[in-house]
């Protein structure tokens, strides 16, 4: 009985990400219209995008190679694998033993891998660049976000992201500075994985400032469909892994029935709703940097990830 | 057992004098890479069996050679045994490789004969037990590969790494003899046994320390005493550079594990701190260097220093566990390190052979020259794929867990009393953080320029697929990749005795868990299921894939590259190797390379094209090798005048050097 149940809480999840992920795109480029007094398309543009480009050929350039189009399929397949083993509404997953924080990272990187190969595929200098640009972010943002995870692994004392949600949630956490190190860490990494302003311009297709985009530029039809829904899902995890670590709130417990579920459900949609006012107004009051600004950003994310490590190898207190 | 390994050895040893004759024959040389794989498969075998075996045996041999009061002892332990599984499953992969890529060989005379007898020695390192017949074998093994390293001796290049990789062996194996004189002190007992009798005082054995932290760490490529590496691995033929990159250097840090873990005892607390400190700078500092280059198998040396600094990190931490008697958290971090080795030998021999296949289809090694060769070559490509993924430390692969298990290791060193620990075991995560998401951006780099784009140069396009044997030993080494990433428990399994023996405990046995999941410590701290996540993503994208093609579109048509609609005629404008690494370049470099730009701008009206220069520097050569090296020349040039001096000065100074010894020996 606990085992379908759980089946089914995992079930729900997995399919819950998915519908919610281009929702929440929408909601933010909505927002952001409208704090610069424009009207904004529809909440269910994003939807309607993908549904359109499912339904288009392919446009393959001439010389992609078979590992072009299997791209598309791998980086979803990660995302969507890392995205189901977030805990969302409730931190009882089925699978959540299968792979813990640092695995969920190394999933979204191998996502990464794959979309940069993508990138240099057909041979133009406008993928190359993209790709060019992407690693050298990664290389800065993945170990700010490992030893983010480091540091808040070692206050949880665990790894495992269900657990860590549950301490989090009980009293034993308390005010932490490392904590407070570590999540400004966890944010600057998200927006610059999330190809979002200051680093990168998810609405621009100006081709020396674009990154992600500049990789993407030789998908079409259903390929860049996935693409999207990919990315779209990516913001989502973030925003998932930053309140499930850093807002228990609501949240049902393992084991617990489906009244509480519910309460974590609707909690959750609170909480992705908070995360995509507060990301859209920072998105709208900060200008994008030069790209050799990047490191610099990057480079304080990864100096406060540190110091929270640090804080938490000299004191168990801080 | 025993007998059958050394009987095995003694036929490698044999095919050595067989190669000069078979290298004259037309079909010489498949016959000696035949016997080689049957050899190295019969070795790997036994090996394996003795690793496997419950109950662990030990067994030992000696045989009247060598020192006449001492013998040659050999001796295999569950170390041992480990060590030479990965030495033969790489040399079997390198001669299965090799029956179809030596084919190519130009000149087999200088290749055949030194091969097997290179084989032989490393095995002979690993199965040593006294210091004499340990360091006879730690130097045959240098001589012999350096013989393969200049077999290529037309090219000037390949000449100097010769010489500069002897200078660094002699001076590797003079560590080692000094590390072991000190050792076996006044009593002059050279067998492994007696040593290990002795605890030697903590003066001294801090001396061995340090003396074996130089000579292995030299010949494992540790920084700074790499600079050998870079230069004469991708100068020997590609299967010697896949056993010299994926075995060679194995065998080297065996060395270390032997003389530190065993024979040493009891470590103190700070040695950790020294094993660290070099070793997660060679980590980041190797992967730095890898990415900066242009030439496919210099790429791939550089990334070996990085993977030997992961290993050392691992043997740090488990140093550091040990000295504190954590033993069940030193051995998490050795069995981290031990995998890390085996993961390693099978993903470079792998890159090594795939960079083989390239320079044998198109002659090149510049990644500049080539591209596009995913068409041409689309199995070599799905092999170096694996690869490469694997190297990167990304799931569902093998490199993933040997760091994902370092990394609980680092996770827990905060229980570690020391203060120095406390302080550099965040920065050595943060290094290996760093190292790992390098690592990414260089393999994207050798792939994505070699393999995908458009082919740069006519001989890239006209590529022609690997033989069957060379995708024979690449496809085994990338299903091993994908099995030790999705079945990892069963692996840290057998490791158990080798690391049991090492630091007296071991991880708790994983091939019993549910799903063979692997839990280093508890589930509720951290678990990780390779087949799960491997299984997952394999479903997800296929049912995605298959939804897609049913209820959307599954149509497709080919047309001109898009480009933003700016047509792109010739390949020359795609990304190049060193455009990729630029934005890399800028970060790091300026302090690591004290990399420069300059832009050289014509004036306005003349007719000069404009360009770009960039100055990049190997400091570590330029600050320390140079400098000693025009210190011996000043020093030689000085003393030469010794040659030139008459009959009445030559007296005068051998009388002289008699009142010296005298009064020394008086004193």
């Amino acid at each position: 009985m606990t085992l379908v149940r759980d089946l089914i809480s995992q079930g729900v999840q997995m399919l819950l990400v998915l519908a919610l992920a281009p929702l929440l795109t929408g909601f933010i480029r909505k927002l952001k219209a409208q704090l610069l007094r424009r009207r904004g398309p529809s909440l269910l543009q994003p939807y309607r995008d993908l549904n359109r480009l499912m339904r288009k050929d392919v446009v393959l350039a001439e010389n992609a190679s078979w590992l072009f189009r299997v791209i598309p399929y791998i980086t979803f397949a990660g995302t969507w694998v890392a995205a189901s083993l977030v805990p969302t509404f409730g931190s009882g997953l089925l699978f959540s033993w299968s792979a813990d924080l640092i695995a969920i990272i190394a999933l979204l990187g191998s996502a990464r891998f794959f979309l940069a190969l993508a990138g240099m595929d057909v041979g133009t200098a406008f993928g190359g660049i993209g790709s060019s640009r992407e690693v050298m972010i990664a290389s800065l943002a993945e170990p700010a976000i490992l030893i983010t995870v480091f540091a808040i692994a070692m206050i949880a004392g665990s790894t495992q992201l269900s657990t860590i949600a549950e301490f989090m949630g009980s009293s034993a956490v308390g005010l932490r500075v490392s904590l407070g190190l570590a999540l400004i860490a966890l944010i600057i990494v998200a927006v610059a994985e999330n190809s979002r302003i200051p680093v990168d311009n998810p609405a621009t297709h100006l081709e020396l400032t674009m990154v992600h985009e500049a990789m993407v530029l030789e998908y079409s039809g259903r390929h860049l469909a996935l693409i999207d829904l990919t990315s779209e899902l990516k913001l989502l995890v973030y925003v998932s892994l930053i309140a499930c670590m850093f807002m228990p709130w609501g949240a049902a417990g393992p084991g617990t029935g489906v009244l509480a579920h519910a309460v974590g459900a609707a909690a959750y949609i609170g909480k992705l709703a908070t995360c995509g006012v507060l990301l859209a107004v920072f998105e709208t009051s900060i200008a994008k940097m030069r790209v050799f600004r990047i490191p610099e950003f990057l480079g304080a994310a990864l100096m406060l990830a540190l110091l929270a490590t640090l804080l938490r190898f000299v004191s168990g207190s801080l | 057992m025993m007998q059958a390994a050394l009987w095995s050895v003694a036929v490698l040893l044999a095919l050595a004098p067989a190669g000069i004759a078979l290298s004259m024959k037309k079909q010489g040389s498949a016959t000696l890479y035949v016997g080689c794989l049957v050899v190295t498969s019969a070795l790997a075998a036994i090996a394996l069996l003795n690793l496997l075996d419950p109950a662990h045996p030990v067994l030992s041999a000696t045989l009247p050679i060598g020192l006449p009061w001492l013998g040659a002892h050999f001796r295999i332990d569950p170390l041992a045994a480990f060590f030479l599984v990965v030495v033969n499953v790489g040399g079997a992969a390198a001669s299965l490789f090799a029956l179809g890529y030596g084919r190519h060989e130009d000149s087999p005379g200088r290749v055949l004969p030194f091969y097997p007898a290179y084989l032989a020695a490393m095995n002979l390192v690993v199965l040593a037990d006294d210091a004499f017949s340990f360091l006879v074998a730690w130097e045959f093994m240098s001589l012999t590969s350096w013989a393969l390293v200049v077999s290529h001796h037309r090219e000037a290049e390949n000449v100097r790494a010769g010489y500069i990789y002897l200078l660094m062996a002699g001076f590797g194996t003079l560590a080692l003899l000094l590390a072991f004189g000190v050792l076996a002190g006044g009593s002059g007992h050279y067998d492994f046994a007696a040593i290990r009798a002795v605890h030697p005082a903590a003066s001294v054995a801090s001396a061995v320390l340090l003396l074996a932290l130089v000579g292995a760490g030299s010949k494992a490529g540790l920084v700074p005493l790499h600079a050998w590496l870079p230069l004469a691995h991708p100068a020997a033929p590609s299967h010697v550079s896949g056993l010299m990159s994926g075995v060679m250097t194995k065998v080297a840090i065996y060395g270390f594990v032997r003389i530190v873990f065993d024979l040493l005892g009891t470590p103190e607390w700070w040695w950790s701190m020294v094993v660290l400190g070099v070793g997660a700078p060679s980590a980041a500092l190797g992967v730095l260097y890898a990415l900066m280059q242009r030439d496919v198998k210099r790429v791939l040396a550089y990334s070996t220093i990085e993977n030997v600094g992961i290993v050392f990190v691992g043997l740090g931490l488990a140093l550091a566990f040990k000295a504190q008697a954590m033993n069940l958290i030193a051995a998490l971090a050795f069995t981290a390190a031990l995998l890390h080795i085996f993961n390693h030998m099978a993903f470079k021999s792998l890159l090594f052979f795939g960079a083989g296949s390239v320079l044998n289809a198109t002659g090149e090694r510049d990644l500049e020259k080539l591209g596009g060769l995913i068409h041409r070559m689309p199995q070599t490509a799905f092999a170096i794929l694996v690869g490469c993924v694997a190297i990167s430390a990304l799931p569902p692969f093998n490199g993933f867990v040997s760091e994902w298990l370092t990394f609980q290791a680092i996770l827990l060193s905060p229980q570690l009393p020391p203060w120095g620990l406390k302080l550099i075991v965040p920065a050595v995560g943060a290094l290996l953080a760093l190292a790992a998401a390098l690592a990414a951006a260089c393999f994207v780099k050798l792939f994505g320029v070699s393999f995908l784009g458009r082919a740069r140069t006519p001989i890239a396009a006209g590529a022609q697929e690997a033989d069957r044997y060379s995708l024979a030993a690449m496809f085994a080494l990338a299903a091993l990749c994908l099995i030790a990433g999705i079945f990892p428990g069963l692996f840290i399994d057998a490791l158990a005795p080798a690391v049991a023996t090492m630091v007296g405990n071991s991880m708790p046995h994983q091939a019993s868990l549910e799903w063979l999941t692997i839990v280093p410590i508890a589930e509720s701290r951290s678990s990780y299921n390779g087949l799960l996540v491997f299984t997952f993503v394999l479903l997800s994208g296929s049912i995605a894939a298959l939804a897609i093609h049913r209820l959307a579109s599954d149509r497709l048509r080919r047309a001109p590259i898009w480009n933003c609609g700016a047509p792109s005629p010739s390949p020359v404008i795609q990304y190049s190797a060193d455009s990729f690494s630029q934005p890399i370049r800028r970060v790091f470099g300026t302090v690591t390379f004290a990399a420069r730009e300059i832009g050289e701008m014509p004036p306005p009206g003349s007719a000069k094209p404009a360009r770009l220069v960039v100055e990049t520097h190997d400091l570590i050569w330029e600050r320390l090798y140079a400098p000693i090296g025009w210190i011996i020349a000043f020093a030689t040039e000085r003393i030469n005048v010794l040659q030139f001096l008459t009959i009445r000065r030559y007296l005068t100074l051998v009388f002289m050097a008699l009142v010296l010894l005298l009064l020394v020996l008086a004193i």
